[in-house]
């Protein structure tokens, strides 16, 4: 078993009755989710004619298995077909069918095989304080583990906010000393991808990039794939001309929360948070936190759950300007597009302003969604 | 002489689970449970807002996302006196509902069908015989010969690329698989579509909460408003997209899961005879139709059952100091006043005493203390929780709806009730509880819609959103359903910020080490006289495990800033 060669994407889509048109738009889906020009398509196609299913192995830390659940709700492309045809998941406690013995076997079968080409994927933190009994597997610390299979590892994707920054078990005062896992291993590419958990397509357009490309995506300062965390959520929000014509909600469920404006002084961290939860939404494009009515909690930012509460907005911190604060909490230099709340809403988008609420205002009687798109 | 397995990781589950089992004569004689991970959220709670307190609580898990969310807002509400709006407490249901109906599909196929299901046998099959059984179980319109035939093409070149990635090294051709390879085949065909299916089902969330896993919740109701003449709140649009999802939801949990499960149960009726366990059962019922202050009217009532006794249900009192406590004989803790003591949650202490072995180990010390979770009691007895205790509440306390899919379920596997108390029953009961909650689904849905219309669209109680309305001191309980069973918060609020943060999950009462007196938690007491036919290769204990779905990630433990233990929080 161990010598046959393995099959190609293209080979495996075929075996299963994928015709070649099919294999080609699903390589165009592909080439769109990942943010690429339509041009490159063609690389793409011949990336998946010619790879071998990549080995895969994905440990779990200290976390809550959100991540896997965000994986396993991508659309594009499916987790069936990731699963299948594209890795080959050999070590995975949420779905592999082997337990204990069996299932550390397979793991370290594929560490030993495919030596310095296996991707290693980590959900979850690893805790450092006393010698790491927080959290062991197999009767080994995650530490240990971490460093055994990161020595070999071709690349890390370290999933989510966990595995990235340290997430919830790492804000203060951090009991068990959780840490990144980019802190543990050097000297290998370490792919994070941050969130509470990642957008589902984002996490498996990350993967398609390795695969595709045969290449790390670019990463910004703080490793994260530019293709998704290079925009605050702030800048690609649809409530954010509300925000421009300084249009707020100021409780729950108030007039102005049912016109959905904007949630800035409800807490929303939009204006520090890198992600792509404004331009691909979530769940294959059917909604975002903001547009759900609440706030940007700043998941994917480092110490978000100590950058907080979160219903007390961001100007009410000492020495908080919204716009600054955006600069000095994003590690990506942001362009700052505006002054401040009060004297650009005042000055520079009064017209917007007057636009939006008329327009509002006008148009009760045939329902408010025509007038809301008026002040775009 | 018995002979001890060792299973870590436990897979298919969430969170770390190891179980040390002692087998003899082709049976378990004993078993020891044991959670190898904690984080530490309690002492990161500590001095918060209440107000963010769920937002935290949710992280506990992301598999059943939104339970935490849920028991977080309702303690936090009941400690504020807080009422919330109608429409908000159908939205939860509506959220909660959908959270089961993806949770307990995901668990029958991808955390547990394995179990039962030889993948590799599927190979075998006739894909026409194959269509045949699927069309003679279900309306389901995926049942031609071709598509089976296809899903076998798709099984047979992944087996051959000799990449068997989550497939690899498992149990295959186990003499306990007892499927024919057809039925192997609708299982597998099945476990795609599932995985597929999932995805669509959490949009309810999305819509409601703005993302899945973890959705917003909010004190005092929920985020979302509702305008019905504006494009930025819960309008036509949305709630339609609501009702598409229920009914999609629905029709497979009809046609898929429910079909599937009483097709692969009859191959297996000898389990329900295995994997028992305890004999008593407890839920604190949710799916409130009258708000959570009255347990009366909830679809899944409150109750506990004491030594299988289906003509009595006792009541639950989350606030009774003596009813629930959390033991530490075994739990790497110790209490100021002895290790003997229970500890109510609100007066709980936590002190952190490791005394396991310095990785790496082999096994553990089980005479002593051997796990991060701790044990807890209701009156002093140990109480098995989850979908079984719920139906088993339900259907003593006579619910006409309950009792129907039951005795439907029984009578069309031609079991008695006792079935229902093992390995089996409990695989069953989150079936049949999923096909319940796809029902009761539609009625939430229709009273929301109704009290729209009636002109009522709000979703929130904004009285005692500022903490200036608050009193200076506040303790609040949060009971609360879990796709795993009971699950309820503690909280005490003292001048506006986070006092004490207290949980006590379900996987705590169930996976938790034996107490004091050498009571068995669930796990361990069902694992007994459980068949291994093979130890090296544990398939029979997994399914007996896994009909509990274990969620370990709650295991979530304190200390202070100098990594020693803080007295006053107790855990999970």
């Amino acid at each position: 078993m161990d010598d046959e060669k393995k099959p190609t994407v293209w080979e495996s889509a075929q075996a299963r009755g994928v015709s070649r048109r099919d294999f080609i738009r699903a390589c165009t889906w592909m080439t769109a989710s990942l943010g690429l020009a339509s041009s490159s398509t063609a690389q793409v196609v011949k990336a998946l004619e010619t790879k071998p299913r990549l080995p895969v192995v994905w440990f779990h830390f200290q976390e809550c298995t959100c991540c896997s659940e965000s994986f396993i709700r991508s659309s594009h492309p499916l987790v069936t077909e990731i699963v299948m045809d594209k890795i080959s998941l050999d070590y995975t406690e949420t779905l592999q069918a082997a337990a204990g013995k069996q299932a550390e076997e397979a793991l370290h079968r594929t560490m030993r095989k495919y030596k310095g080409e296996y991707l290693m994927l980590v959900e979850g933190a690893v805790p450092l304080a006393d010698d790491g009994v927080y959290c062991c597997i197999g009767g080994r610390s995650a530490l240990d583990i971490v460093q055994e299979a990161g020595r070999d590892a071709k690349a890390l994707i370290a999933w989510g906010s966990c595995a990235s920054n340290g997430c919830i078990q790492a804000a203060h005062p951090n009991p068990t000393g959780a840490t990144p896992v980019h802190k543990i291993v050097t000297g290998k590419p370490v792919i994070n991808v941050p969130g509470c958990p990642p957008i589902a397509e984002v996490m498996t357009g990350t993967v398609v990039h390795l695969l595709a490309f045969d290449r790390v995506p670019q990463l910004d300062g703080l490793g994260r794939p530019k293709a998704f965390y290079s925009r605050r959520v702030h800048d690609t929000c649809y409530r954010r001309p509300n925000y421009d014509a300084g249009l707020f909600v100021n409780s729950f469920d108030d007039e102005n929360a049912r016109r959905g404006y904007c949630l800035y002084q409800m807490g929303c961290r939009g204006p520090v948070t890198y992600n792509a939860c404004g331009v691909m939404r979530w769940n294959n494009g059917v909604s975002y936190p903001i547009q759900s009515g609440h706030g940007c909690i700043g998941c994917s930012e480092a110490k978000f759950w100590d950058n907080g509460p979160f219903y007390r907005h961001l100007a009410s911190f000492p020495g908080f300007g919204i716009e600054t604060t955006a600069d000095k909490v994003g590690a990506v230099a942001a362009v700052a597009t505006a002054a401040g709340i009060a004297a650009h809403a005042i000055t520079t988008n009064i017209r917007k302003r007057k636009i939006i609420k008329e327009g509002i205002e006008t148009s009760e009687d045939m329902g408010g969604s025509a007038a809301s798109k008026g002040g775009e | 002489m018995a002979k001890r397995i060792v299973i870590d990781p436990i897979t298919r589950i969430e969170g770390h689970l190891r179980l040390e089992v002692e087998v003899q004569g082709g049976k378990v004689t004993d078993a020891y449970s044991s959670g190898t991970m904690v984080r530490g959220f309690e002492i990161i709670l500590k001095g918060r807002d209440p107000r963010d307190a769920w937002a935290f609580c949710e992280r506990a898990c992301g598999v059943c996302t939104t339970v935490h969310a849920l028991a977080s807002v309702r303690t936090v509400e009941d400690a504020l006196d807080i009422v919330v709006p109608p429409n908000a407490e159908l939205i939860r249901n509506l959220m909660f509902c959908a959270q089961y109906m993806q949770d307990h599909v995901v668990h029958f196929y991808h955390l547990h069908a394995l179990d039962w299901v030889d993948v590799v046998s599927a190979l075998k099959a006739d894909p026409a015989k194959t269509s045949e059984i699927a069309r003679s179980i279900s309306r389901w319109p995926k049942s031609s010969p071709n598509y089976f035939a296809d899903v076998q093409k798709r099984l047979a070149s992944f087996v051959q690329s000799g990449q068997l990635g989550i497939f690899a090294n498992a149990y295959w051709g186990h003499p306990a698989f007892k499927l024919p390879p057809e039925v192997n085949l609708l299982g597998t065909a099945h476990y795609l579509e599932a995985l597929e299916w999932q995805k669509e089902m959490v949009k309810v969330h999305t819509i409601f909460g703005g993302k899945n896993p973890h959705p917003n919740y909010l004190v005092g109701g929920v985020p979302c408003p509702i305008n019905i003449d504006d494009s930025n709140a819960l309008n036509s649009e949305r709630l339609s997209y609501v009702k598409s999802i229920l009914d999609e939801g629905k029709t497979f949990v009809e046609q898929v899961y429910i079909p599937d499960l009483m097709a692969i149960a009859s191959f297996y009726k000898d389990w329900g005879a295995v994997g028992g366990g305890l004999s008593n059962y407890l839920a604190y019922g949710d799916l409130p139709m009258n708000g959570i202050r009255d347990p009366g009217k909830f679809k899944f009532p409150r109750g506990v059952i004491l030594d299988r006794d289906l003509s009595k249900v006792h009541e639950v009192d989350g606030k009774n100091p003596q009813q629930i406590q959390e033991f530490i004989a075994h739990s790497w803790y110790e209490y100021a006043g002895g290790d003997a003591a229970g500890k109510h949650p609100w007066d709980g202490e936590t002190k952190f005493n490791f005394t396991g072995p310095k990785p790496p180990y082999d096994q553990l010390s089980v005479e002593g203390k051997y796990s991060w979770l701790k044990t807890p009691r209701w009156n002093g007895k140990p109480m098995e929780v989850g979908p079984l205790a719920r139906l088993l509440v339900a259907y003593a306390g006579g619910r006409e709806d309950v009792k129907e899919v039951v005795d439907g379920a029984l009578k069309k596997l031609n079991v008695p009730v006792t079935a229902l108390f093992s390995t089996l029953g409990r695989t069953a009961a989150r079936g049949l509880e999923t096909l319940l909650i796809a029902r009761w689904a539609q009625e939430f849905y229709a009273s929301l819609i109704a009290n729209i219309k009636n002109g009522d669209s709000r979703t929130h109680n904004g009285e005692k959103w500022d903490p200036a309305a608050w009193p200076r001191e506040a303790r609040g309980v949060g009971l609360s359903e879990a796709p795993r069973g009971a699950l309820a918060h503690w909280i005490v609020i003292k001048d506006g910020k986070i006092d004490n943060y207290q949980l006590v999950v379900p996987s705590t009462w169930n996976a938790s080490p034996r107490d004091g007196a050498g009571q068995r938690s669930s796990y361990e007491a069902a694992l007994l006289g459980t068949p291994v036919a093979d130890p090296e290769q544990p398939l029979e204990i997994l399914r007996t495990i896994h009909s509990f779905d274990p969620c370990i990630a709650c295991a979530v433990h304190v200390y202070d800033e100098k990594g020693r233990s803080v007295a006053r929080f107790t855990t999970f």
